[in-house]
């Protein structure tokens, strides 16, 4: 199936909370519905999504929202998708692992390097950097520490040049 | 002639007799056994394995690859020390036993390397935590280039007063 046909017939069932982008290359979904839709994707027999490939997380520069992108692929049928939900800062998303395992990592890290919040996620918790490291780095107002645990990670390096 | 020239073996036919100081023959048994702590972090490792392979062959210089701290002389910090890992290297440094030295290798653990500028999660050189012996500059470096930095460990090594008073 094209997107154009997913995008309709989505927007036939959930109607409100489906937005298509203007290139036509993913659907904008409301988080609140999320976790509707995403049942209906993997199990439905028109779509069958059972692979989600990567999950990947976004600034969109205005301090307010922050973007995750989900890319899915059904093996059985062969066609692709890509959802895209935009959040506040206060807002948290639905997770997914109930129905991709794949989707576990992928949200940890999500929350790890953009501080996107997961609600149901069995282990919310940071993956990669440390448990008490301050704030999430790959947000655009990310402000680098001069120390971590006593150790100098400097912003300005003359003395040191 | 001294012990470290070998010339063990000729002193030896002669008349079974060495004189030579302790700390020289302490040495020259620490230099030619720097047990290598087998732990790498980055890429530099690859390079690591490749010179502990039979091409390079690191085993010929007495470097053997340890797999605990407690049994290692010599540390090589073999890639990029991230900030979460740069609590375990010093932990890991603590734990291995006098005498101990560190080889600092490859640009990212002499000085971030790469992530100098803009790493957030990068230690600006391995020196910030550990004390280190030799840096071999390179990204990675080659096999031979660690050879080099395992043969000036050596040399350095070499000059060390165990018994005596500082030199």
């Amino acid at each position: 199936m094209e997107i154009l046909d997913i995008a309709n017939n989505l927007k036939n069932k959930f109607s409100d909370s489906i937005e298509f982008s203007e290139d036509s290359s993913y659907i904008k979904v409301e988080a609140t519905k999320w976790l509707e839709i995403s049942e209906y994707l993997k199990n439905d027999k028109d779509f069958m999504f059972d692979y989600l490939m990567c999950i990947s997380s976004y600034d969109c520069g205005d301090k307010e929202k922050y973007g995750v992108a989900y890319n899915f692929k059904s093996t059985s049928i062969g066609h692709y998708l890509e959802i895209r939900i935009e959040v506040s800062d206060n807002e948290s998303i639905p997770s997914v692992t109930s129905l991709w395992g794949s989707a576990d990592w992928h949200e940890r890290e999500a929350y790890d390097m953009m501080g996107l919040k997961f609600d149901n996620h069995p282990n919310m918790k940071r993956i990669l950097l440390a448990d008490d490291w301050d704030g999430h780095p790959l947000r655009k107002d990310y402000d680098t520490p001069e120390y971590y645990r006593g150790m100098p990670v400097p912003k300005d390096k003359t003395y040191w040049e | 002639m001294k012990v470290s020239d070998l010339s063990v073996i000729n002193k030896f036919n002669k008349d079974n007799v060495i004189v030579e100081k302790l700390d020289t023959l302490i040495n020259w048994s620490r230099a030619n056994s720097q047990w290598y702590f087998q732990f790498g972090l980055a890429c530099c490792a690859i390079e690591m394995m490749a010179a502990a392979g039979p091409r390079h062959d690191l085993d010929r210089f007495g470097n053997i690859p340890r797999a605990s701290p407690r049994q290692s002389d010599v540390m090589i910090v073999a890639g990029t020390v991230t900030l979460k890992m740069a609590e375990r290297v010093k932990r890991l440094y603590e734990q291995m036993s006098d005498p101990k030295y560190v080889i600092s290798m490859g640009s990212c653990s002499n000085s971030g390397g790469p992530y100098w500028q803009h790493g957030y999660h990068v230690l600006k050189g391995v020196d910030l935590v550990v004390p280190v012996d030799v840096y071999v500059p390179g990204c990675p470096p080659r096999p031979e280039a660690l050879i080099q930095g395992i043969l000036e460990l050596q040399k350095k090594i070499k000059t060390q007063t165990t018994l005596g008073k500082e030199a």
